[in-house]
């Protein structure tokens, strides 16, 4: 344990409105920790610089689950066991509620929060590809009121994102509207829990006869932000998914990515999973519409 | 004979009870009034001179207690084998993370922050950071020639052999650093008082190699050094040689401050600035007949010790000695070196230079199969040792083993012929590629050659006032089962119910040296001095008149506490005697090299993800032979945990190393597996008992760590048909090597 | 008290007795339990929880206590090793542990203990697979989980569950 409490603020307002007040009123001075199961890691190795904390765990305002006939709306103080434990969110988001139960141990998915791991922009959190996929929108508040922003457009570049210095993010809402679409996702890491990704794939397509009419892939941990590989959505978008197709779907999602050599993985290694995952997805796109 | 009851069945734990209740107490978990907390100031250079030591500003210095190497009472190292390595380094680093400055404070929350503003300005020099680089000797790090020791083992006539040889098998294997990664970090506590004298207490398993360690550091006769083993969290070997250094410190410390002086590393520091397995190269070039028929070879055996000598010249022993893996080889020239680099001193690890040549043999045994056009199992079965013949060392194999059998064993219990076919089918048109692999190997335990001589171990056993009798060794319990076990041996052995024998805390102070706790020793050498032991008490107290041959446990129970009220103390001692027949050279490398030898087969069943590349084991077998199994639970307990260990030494943990440091020294980036990643290792037992054993007892403990990698990696083999020569052995470096062969394929077709 | 410069009383309940601590908010929970309540049962293995020897049940759930702000966990319930055994009486895990080998080291032990016992409270019959997944989050490097497993089956057979 390499930090020193005695150097550390701590403040736990207990209203939603008590915390964005102290957010606008000493901009860029408070860092919110809801679960905690990434700032603490951070902080125990002596590499918190940021000296003061405002608790956002277990706010009622953040930690709820509304379902309505559009949306299901995920308070941002949810914790990954909340997720996994909604009965409707497993029936219709199971892209979600399985990157849930592949992050972190059952004791880190207790505590992390879907807010805190969105904020915390890591490109290989494995829950961002399936948000991507779904196209949630995320609500954020601030003193100013509530704002709705695509997730799409939530990171700007590596951990770096459209939220204002005293902003959170208060919901994530997923459309309801995948009943018809096919599902898949992997997650690659060094093991089989407890894992970082090397590679994270989320993706859904809706058959139409012979063709999809919708195919959204996003992936994790093969750029600076997790990513929905357009080009080759569009290049499938309307056409059979026959073998030439899915040939070009390899190469154009290789090209459509960027990633790294690092401590954990090779460029080489994740390109070359990615271009696997993707024909992974087409492969059961097209053994689905196969099927009577 | 009277039939055993105690020995052979799996009785509770002796500390069992203190562990699932959360009472047993840990290093960390203990204080002492006035307790300091120690800190390490350590290089962050591999290799250079000290120029300049400087306290940065904003810290209180004048509170804090700072050790350098000038404060060394007596000389500055860590007493071992060779005294090379100092505690503390003095005007030259030779590795990073060397500790250089001791602080220590009341407060453990301010010493991050001292020991970051501390800077050493060095200037460096060249460093050395693998086995080429070191064994080229264009730059000279230590000695004359960069090399801590040699081996050279001769057998027949091995230039002999290659003109009448119908193959010539060459191979290079190469295995990596691997972290003991108990989950309990080094930690000790030091307290001294100039009348009484120096008190260690700390996790680790030799208290008589930290007891020597210390006089010599500081300068305090023998009788003034008290070292206590605390329940410790997991060795492996990472708590054998290192917790001197640990303990060295927290001594320097507590002298110099007159108060007690605690040191616990977390994670990082333990992982980057300890021991690890030492990495090794071995080259094969095999002399082989048509028929399958070894004629002789020549292997070269090298392992990386890191900066110092520490237990490199040991570890290459072992390794040394089973580098011929368990076959009968005619003739035979191995030669082996451990060399130099600038990265933290590799140490003693389960298994110790054998899980290294192990891997390298069983691996090149399939490559012979291939060149030849044999089968993995028919070149083994070929050339078994048998009983009668004589090892790479010249030691005849006296017992009754027969490895044909134990492969056909343990074939059966895989299903290895059925899953074979099954696999060559489904491998057609699967993307998961299926494929089995053997090992066969085996483990010599106990100290090689003349070294359990050389160790003299003492073993005691007292009756005390209650009339319960008291195991008295050093030997330590980290796990693996050594109170249990001794205690049952002791029981048996005196005819008492397991519940009247205790076993005492290892205290340099109350207990006799026994030897170290490595070597898979403990019950076989151990174990058979305390069966002597414990037979002296009964004929002390038969002597005294006081007990007949024939006896309850109520008579004894009431002799004891009659003799020890009557006289004052019940004990008698048993010191280790060499088997009369036991001959080893230590300068021919030649001769029995250990008392008794455990055989094993083991069988890989494993996946290969070609989308992911990543490899499952799905099934394992391990098979082996151990002489008798005194306590069925556990020894099913350490052969489980010793494949989990080879599982991760294969296919999950890699030292990532920049300039001589460890990289991923987090648990969240150097893995190991998770319940989630092993199949259901299955376990048997083979027992042909072992007269130089305690009830035929042989060693168990490192055994399980040599098969897993070869078996695994031959399995790999068997899936995709593309050969794997270096461990560990990542979905990346099978990705890599896949599509290096699949380009070369192409371009030999002429397609670019 | 509250000391001006940070610390502040707070309080919980642990092992069903209630505690104040005076302490500052970011002391880990872990460190409050070792430290200031001398419970150490509950281990440090990693600080970066990825080994689970810190973990301890919050409200119910489990939790690894290096990552906590003490400050968090005001007003909780919390149970640790210590509040498993009832007196002398071990839990049916404890004594599951023992006899299956479930314990080698022990310093997993503690928090592969009350991972097991968060199991069984919200399965108490899960499958050989169900047991292997609810524990991946606690690492033990000496028994290779095998007995381990066996101990939780073997104590999910035995508990009427109540």
């Amino acid at each position: 344990m390499r930090a020193d409490p005695v150097e550390y603020e701590l403040v736990a307002p207990g209203t939603l409105s008590n915390v964005l007040s102290l957010l606008s009123r000493e901009p860029r001075t408070w860092l919110p920790i809801a679960g905690g199961t990434d700032v603490m890691v951070l902080y125990a190795s002596g590499k918190l610089s940021q000296k003061k904390l405002v608790s956002l765990w277990n706010l009622p305002e953040l930690r709820f689950i509304d379902v309505t006939d559009d949306e299901i709306r995920i308070g941002a103080g949810c914790t990954y066991t909340d997720i996994r434990n909604h009965q409707k969110i497993t029936r219709e988001f199971s892209l979600l509620t399985t990157a849930a139960r592949w992050t972190g141990s059952i004791a880190n998915q207790n505590r992390g929060t879907l807010g805190g791991n969105i904020v915390n922009s890591s490109p290989a959190a494995d829950s961002l590809p399936a948000l991507l996929a779904y196209e949630a929108d995320l609500i954020l508040v601030s003193v100013r009121g509530e704002r709705r922003v695509p997730y799409t457009t939530f990171h700007t570049g590596y951990k770096k994102s459209v939220l204002a210095p005293d902003e959170l993010i208060r919901a994530i809402c997923l459309p309801r509207r995948f009943t018809n679409y096919v599902s898949y996702s992997r997650k690659v890491g060094g093991r089989n829990a407890q894992a970082i990704s090397k590679v994270c794939l989320a993706a859904l397509g809706k058959p139409d006869r012979a063709t999809m009419s919708d195919i959204r892939i996003a992936i994790g941990s093969v750029a600076p932000v997790p990513l929905r590989l357009r080009g080759t959505e569009n290049a499938l978008k309307g056409k059979a998914i026959d073998t030439e197709a899915i040939a070009t779907a390899r190469s154009t999602s290789i090209a459509e990515i960027q990633p790294i050599d690092d401590i954990r993985s090779t460029a080489a290694y994740r390109a070359a999973v990615a271009g696997n995952l993707v024909v992974e997805f087409l492969n059961a796109l097209r053994e689905s519409m196969t099927r009577p | 004979m009277t039939t055993e009851h105690i020995v052979g069945a799996s009785v509770p734990r002796k500390e069992g009870w203190d562990k699932v209740t959360g009472r047993a107490r840990y290093i960390d978990d203990l204080t002492l009034p006035g307790m300091l907390f120690g800190a390490t100031v350590r290089s962050r250079i591999p290799r250079g001179e000290i120029k300049q030591i400087s306290f940065g500003a904003g810290i209180p210095w004048n509170e804090f207690v700072i050790v350098s190497a000038k404060d060394i009472p007596g000389k500055n190292c860590i007493a071992l084998i060779v005294e090379d390595q100092p505690c503390l380094a003095d005007g030259v680093i030779n590795h990073p993370e060397e500790p250089i400055l001791l602080l220590a404070h009341a407060n453990p929350h301010i010493l991050p922050k001292a020991v970051d503003a501390v800077t050493i300005e060095c200037e460096p020099l060249p460093p050395l950071f693998t086995i080429e680089e070191s064994e080229r000797e264009n730059t000279i790090i230590w000695g004359a020639d960069n090399t801590f020791k040699r081996y050279l083992v001769e057998k027949g006539d091995v230039d002999s052999i290659w003109q009448r040889a119908d193959f010539v098998v060459e191979g290079e294997y190469q295995t990596g650093a691997q972290e003991q990664l108990y989950i309990e970090n080094n930690g000790v506590i030091a307290s001294f008082d100039p009348n009484t004298g120096l008190t260690l207490w700390g996790s680790l398993q030799c208290p008589y190699y930290v007891h020597k360690a210390l006089i010599k550091l500081c300068a305090l006769p023998e009788d003034k050094v008290r070292v206590v083993q605390t329940e410790t969290g997991g060795a492996f070997g990472g708590k054998e040689e290192y917790p001197s250094m640990i303990g060295g410190h927290a001594a320097l410390l507590a002298m110099k401050s007159g108060r007690p002086v605690k040191i616990v590393y977390d994670r990082m520091e333990d992982m980057v600035a300890t021991t690890k397995r030492h990495p090794s190269r071995t080259r094969h070039r095999t002399a082989v007949s048509r028929d399958g028929k070894i004629l002789g070879g020549e292997i070269e055996f090298v392992v990386d010790g890191g900066a110092y000598t520490t237990l490199s010249p040991v570890v290459l022993s072992r390794g040394t000695i089973h580098a011929a893996g368990p076959y009968y080889w005619p003739n035979i020239r191995i030669r082996a070196k451990a060399v130099a680099t600038n990265a933290p001193p590799h140490g003693a690890f389960r298994g110790f230079g054998a899980p290294q040549s192990l891997f390298a043999m069983e691996r090149h045994m399939d490559r012979i199969a291939a060149t030849v056009g044999l089968s993995p199992l028919e070149i083994r079965k070929r050339n078994f040792l048998k009983t009668g013949q004589t090892t790479a060392t010249d030691q005849t194999i006296n017992e009754p083993i027969n490895l044909e059998k134990l492969l056909d064993r343990g074939l059966e219990l895989s299903e290895y012929h059925a899953k074979k076919t099954r696999f060559r089918n489904e491998n057609q048109s699967a993307t998961r590629k299926k494929g089995i692999g053997i090992a066969a190997f085996l483990h010599g335990a106990g100290f090689t050659g003349s070294g359990e001589r050389y160790l003299a171990s003492v073993v005691g056993v007292e009756g005390i006032a209650d009339g319960r009798v008291r195991v008295l060794v050093s030997s330590t319990e980290f796990g693996q089962g050594t109170k249990t076990v001794l205690c049952q041996i002791a029981a048996e052995t005196l005819q008492l119910p397991y519940e009247q024998v205790e076993i005492a805390q290892p205290d340099t102070n109350d207990v006799p040296n026994s030897g170290p706790t490595v070597a898979s020793r403990t019950v076989m050498v151990v174990g058979k001095l305390v069966q002597s032991a414990a037979r002296g008490i009964v004929q002390t107290l038969i002597a005294a008149g006081l007990l007949r041959e024939k006896y309850s446990s109520e008579e004894f129970r009431d002799a004891c506490a009659k003799y020890v009220a009557q006289r004052g103390q019940l004990k008698s001692l048993a010191e280790y005697e060499a088997p009369p027949n036991i001959y080893w050279d230590d300068e021919k490398y030649r001769g029995e090299a250990y008392a008794a030898y455990s055989w094993a087969v083991y069988i890989a069943d494993v996946s290969v993800d070609l989308s992911t590349y990543c490899v499952t084991v799905d099934d394992f077998v391990a098979l082996q032979e151990v002489g008798k199994v005194l306590h069925p639970v556990l020894a099913r307990g350490q052969i489980t945990g010793g494949v989990a260990q080879g599982i991760g030494y294969t296919l999950y943990e890699k030292v990532v190393w920049q300039n001589g440091r460890m990289q991923n020294g987090q648990m969240t980036n150097y893995i190991m597996p998770t319940s989630a990643d092993l199949p259901f290792i299955r376990v048997y037992f083979e027992e042909l008992g072992n007269v130089h054993g305690a009830f035929g007892a042989k060693g168990i403990g490192e055994l399980p760590m040599d098969g897993p990698a070869p078996a695994i990696v031959n399995a790999i083999e068997d899936a995709l048909g593309t050969p794997f020569n270096s461990i560990p052995l990542l979905p990346e470096d099978i990705f890599q090597t896949m599509e290096a062969h699949t380009h070369d394929s192409l371009l030999s077709q002429g397609i670019r | 008290m509250n000391d001006p410069r940070g610390q502040r009383d707070i309080s919980f309940t642990v092992n069903g007795q209630t505690k104040t601590v005076c302490a500052y908010p970011m002391e880990r929970l872990l460190d409050v339990l070792r430290q200031r309540l001398n419970l150490t049962g509950t281990k440090e293995g990693c600080g970066e929880g990825e080994c689970g020897a810190c973990a301890v049940l919050v409200d119910g759930s489990l939790v690894n206590s290096c990552l906590v702000p003490i400050l968090q966990a005001e007003g909780s319930t919390i149970v640790t090793i210590e509040g498993l055994a009832q007196n002398t009486r071990l839990s049916a895990l404890q004594q599951a542990f023992l006899e299956c080998g479930g314990a080698q080291c022990g310093i997993c032990t503690p928090g592969m203990i009350l991972a097991a016992h968060h199991l069984l409270d919200q399965n108490p019959k899960p499958s050989a697979e169900g047991i292997r997944e609810a524990l991946a989050g606690n690492l033990c490097r000496c028994t290779g989980y095998a007995q381990i497993c066996e101990a939780v089956a073997s104590a999910a057979n035995r508990e009427p569950q109540g």
